[in-house]
């Protein structure tokens, strides 16, 4: 169908109020609190509410073998009981204002984030501020989570999806961090005891290396002062440093491990390598390889090879985590039990392409107009910027990042994404991982 | 927040609503046909949900991969969902790049192509969605209760389809659901963001003038007749989680039941967020999370009231613990929605659920494509001033009201129980 052409000519403009979207030196306010926390804060003349996301550098890492899980237990018990409110005191105040706070375990720092409506943003860093620096671990909680955690456990041992991610990281960072699960195994988690939960707390928990993103209805000078009342007077001198991260040892060949989980109708699997991490300068045209490989459009040159051509597939993706450490770079699937092979030597076969001849201008230019042209979508909602401050200070992006992104993008060419490709992908060198029947 | 909006009906009967929102350089765009499992037969169950993704595979103007590209390179976003009542169609665009989805929309009405090799990888595509859903007990024990809630309903099969149907479902067959749905007088075009309104519907006019309306469709009959007795089912499966989902049939989203059942559900399992996008907020202070998780009979639990055009189910999903056994969980339960039958909520605990809806309605509405969203799914099972009123009628409930419909719906010849048990356990056992 041919539209008439005086109908081809219609524009849209943007109105002037909404010109200046994205978040920069101007209008993010970045103070550093005596006692070391780093608070971030844009205010968001149209909204309502705010919200709030950070870290803190207690994760996993810090684990030892025969309690793994416990960085992840203990975070998910701070909210049980505090020395000045009981569960349901620190929920009812929560709930009764629609409001929401999640502290959560990773592999290098645990995570919170919450949302209120903005008149609620004491109350949600006052609950935060009880909840990490007073928790109490009450019994009766510290056990009614224990079996939680360990359903969650019988459950994740039933996902396929989650089992060929664990045994995945078991095979590509074998003798690293990563190999380990930042929520533990049904042994480690019943052998953690409450006195654990507390000399984890003690040691490990502290404002040193802590950040806290503000960003909604709020003046960020008035975000800055309210995270001060609530966490400027928490100190812990005896808070350890981080270890650094060991290398990752490169794989020698393909190593390939089947799980089997009886009763499926699908098989899951991972297949691919360490990445760079986020700091690395490698990490951009990573990622735009990676849009490339596995992302762009439906699901990039994996996708039109596996699900589009062959029809193999619902979902086969490449993934490339950055973070803190060498995240992963992977292809996952969920394919018909009786395809995966074919799937696997698909997907081989397109890594070998991938890493043997550069990517075309023209697929480039599509990843590369996509990453500059989807920031204001990404950084439209309360979520999206806090996201964003918190990035710019865990990655040490620099306030002005966002304004040098679409050059930064842009300045990369195809020979750059093969070369640093090469690095990390190899089709003879990867990991694969399988669940299913 | 709740800024006027424009609403016109063209005249082949699309009917248009437009929302301005000047705060970010976006416009979304959202499509709603009133078509979805409901509309669907035994035999080619799950065709909604196929024709869905057969409209991402390309017009003769505008191939799919073409077109995927154009709207990603201008940074978009875009996606569909298939619903028991409706399919929706969104993108979010840079303001410079919306007439290129506007375009889109009004070409793939009724020129998208169906190309039998298409149809056949979808195929294999679709089948692994549902292949993928079988590996989850809790899809299982979803489709088990709702076939065990209704006899004749549509509502009775999921949305993804039947396995056989799936395999059996011709080029032929989708062409024709396509060609019977999807024309201007059966669908809802909603669009919100940073535009000129008057300038957006002169535009919109010009696109859509063209296509002609369907005439009017014949629906099925859905009439299910009413339960007259607990049902109980249970199915079985792999590993050492045993799950319950239990269910009341409940009236309409514009029965004015509704907004004491939605207070109910609130004080039941926790608030959720009435619209299609955006969380809710955890229940640890809800009655059955304090009846069962705090008493660790379960390890979770969780409700949902759905706006629907007919008569559907308010659910419960309960993570049985581990060491418990499902008659104690069900007992616990059934002392819960007893002592709801004898005596109303505190005047306090309906407020409070007030309270948590409107910061759930805030927190729901404050995107672009969240507040795009609300304009046309609001009309697919009442209207605009469904939304507009939402906060309204919620402040309206008394406690003899919620008391009232929780003696109404929720009484035990109306009820289906559904258990998955383990086959890897000896304990959860009945």
């Amino acid at each position: 169908m041919i539209l008439p052409d005086r109908l081809s000519n219609f524009t849209t403009r943007v109105s002037p109020a909404v010109q200046n979207s994205i978040p920069g030196p101007d209008d993010i306010t970045r103070t550093q609190l005596d006692n070391g926390i780093i608070v971030m804060s844009r205010e968001n003349l149209y909204s309502h509410s705010v919200v709030i996301s950070g870290y803190l550098p207690a994760g996993g890492i810090f684990d030892p073998d025969d309690r793994l899980g416990l960085a992840d237990y203990t975070a998910a018990a701070l909210l049980r009981g505090s020395e000045k409110r009981g569960f349901y005191e620190i929920y009812d105040a929560l709930e009764s204002a629609g409001a929401s706070l999640g502290i959560g375990g990773g592999v290098n720092t645990i995570s919170f984030s919450g949302r209120a409506l903005a008149e609620d943003l004491p109350l949600l860093l006052e609950l935060l501020s009880e909840a990490l620096r007073g928790p109490t671990f009450p019994s009766e909680h510290v056990e009614q989570l224990r079996m939680q955690l360990l359903t969650g456990l019988a459950i994740r041992a039933q996902d396929t999806g989650d089992m060929a991610g664990l045994t995945f990281d078991q095979i590509v960072y074998a003798g690293h961090p990563y190999s380990r699960p930042e929520d533990g195994y049904p042994e480690t988690v019943g052998a953690i005891s409450r006195t654990d939960l507390q000399a984890f707390h003690r040691r490990h928990y502290g404002p040193r290396g802590m950040l806290v993103a503000v960003v909604g209805a709020i003046d960020p000078g008035r975000a800055a002062e309210l995270v001060a009342q609530s966490l400027g007077g928490w100190q812990n001198p005896d808070q350890p440093e981080v270890p650094p991260l060991p290398p990752v040892r490169r794989l020698e060949e393909v190593v390939t491990r089947h799980v089997t989980i009886a009763g499926k109708s699908q098989s899951d699997l991972v297949i691919g390598a360490a990445g760079p991490s986020r700091r690395n300068p490698d990490f951009l045209a990573a990622a735009l390889g990676n849009s490339v490989l596995g992302q762009f459009g439906m699901m990039g040159r994996i996708g039109e090879t596996v699900r589009e051509v062959a029809g193999l597939a619902y979902y086969v993706r490449s993934s490339l985590s950055g973070g803190i450490g060498p995240g992963p770079w992977y292809i996952s699937a969920g394919v018909d039990p009786e395809n995966v092979e074919k799937v696997i030597d698909l997907v081989r076969g397109e890594i070998a392409r991938f890493v043997n001849e550069p990517i075309s201008e023209e697929e480039l230019n599509d990843s590369q107009e996509q990453f500059v042209g989807s920031l204001p979508l990404s950084l439209e909602s309360n979520a999206g910027v806090a996201a964003a401050l918190v990035n710019l200070e865990r990655f040490n992006l620099g306030m002005d990042f966002f304004s040098r992104y679409p050059d930064l993008v842009r300045d990369i060419r195809p020979a750059d994404v093969l070369q640093i490709s090469r690095r990390y992908l190899d089709p003879e060198r990867l990991g694969i991982a399988i669940a299913g029947p | 927040m709740l800024a006027p909006i424009v609403k016109k009906v063209l005249p082949n009967g699309l009917l248009v609503l437009l929302k301005e929102i000047h705060t970010a350089p976006l416009i979304s765009q959202w499509i709603w046909y009133r078509v979805g499992s409901r509309d669907e037969k035994p035999g080619t169950t799950g065709i909604s949900h196929w024709v869905e993704h057969m409209q991402f595979k390309g017009t003769p103007q505008f191939p799919g991969n073409v077109l995927d590209k154009q709207i990603l390179r201008a940074g978009g976003l875009w996606n569909a969902f298939t619903y028991m009542d409706w399919t929706a169609y969104f993108e979010t665009m840079p303001v410079e790049k919306i007439d290129l989805v506007m375009r889109l929309e009004a070409d793939r009405m009724q020129n998208s192509l169906f190309e039998p090799k298409e149809v056949e990888s979808e195929r294999m595509v679709i089948i692994s969605e549902r292949q993928g859903a079988e590996n989850e007990p809790l899809f299982r024990l979803n489709e088990a209760l709702h076939k065990a809630a209704f006899e004749v309903h549509p509502y009775r099969q999921d949305v993804i389809g039947e396995m056989d149907d799936l395999k059996k479902i011709t080029r032929q067959d989708l062409y024709r659901h396509y060609r019977t749905y999807y024309v201007p007088d059966n669908s809802v075009l909603a669009l919100a963001g940073d535009f000129d309104a008057k300038i957006m519907l002169e535009r919109l006019s010009d696109l859509y003038a063209h296509i002609p309306a369907g005439g009017g469709l014949a629906r099925q009959d859905l009439r299910e007749p009413s339960q007259t007795h607990e049902r109980r089912m249970t199915i079985e499966g792999q590993g050492e989680t045993t799950y319950i989902m239990t269910c009341w049939h409940v009236p309409t989203a514009t029965h004015p039941d509704f907004w004491p059942l939605t207070v109910l559900d609130s004080l039941l399992t926790g608030p959720s967020s009435p619209s299609i996008i955006g969380g809710g907020i955890s229940n640890k202070t809800s009655i059955l999370y304090q009846a069962l998780v705090e008493r660790d009979l379960v390890v979770n639990v969780s409700g949902g009231l759905q706006s629907t055009i007919d008569p559907f189910l308010y659910v419960i999903t309960m993570i049985v613990h581990p060491e418990r056994r499902v008659n104690d969980v069900i007992s616990a339960l059934d002392d819960e929605i007893h002592r709801l039958l004898d005596s109303p909520p505190s005047e306090s605990d309906v407020a409070r659920a007030v309270k948590q809806a409107r910061a759930l309605f805030a927190f729901g509405s404050e995107s672009i494509t969240n507040q795009a969203a609300w304009l046309g799914y609001a009309e697919m099972f009442a209207s605009y001033e469904w939304y507009t009123s939402y906060l309204d009628n919620l402040a309206g409930v008394t406690p003899n009201q919620v008391q009232r419909v929780a003696q109404t719906y929720f009484c035990p010849e109306k009820r289906v129980l559904g258990t998955y048990l383990p086959t890897g356990s000896s304990v959860g056992s009945v």
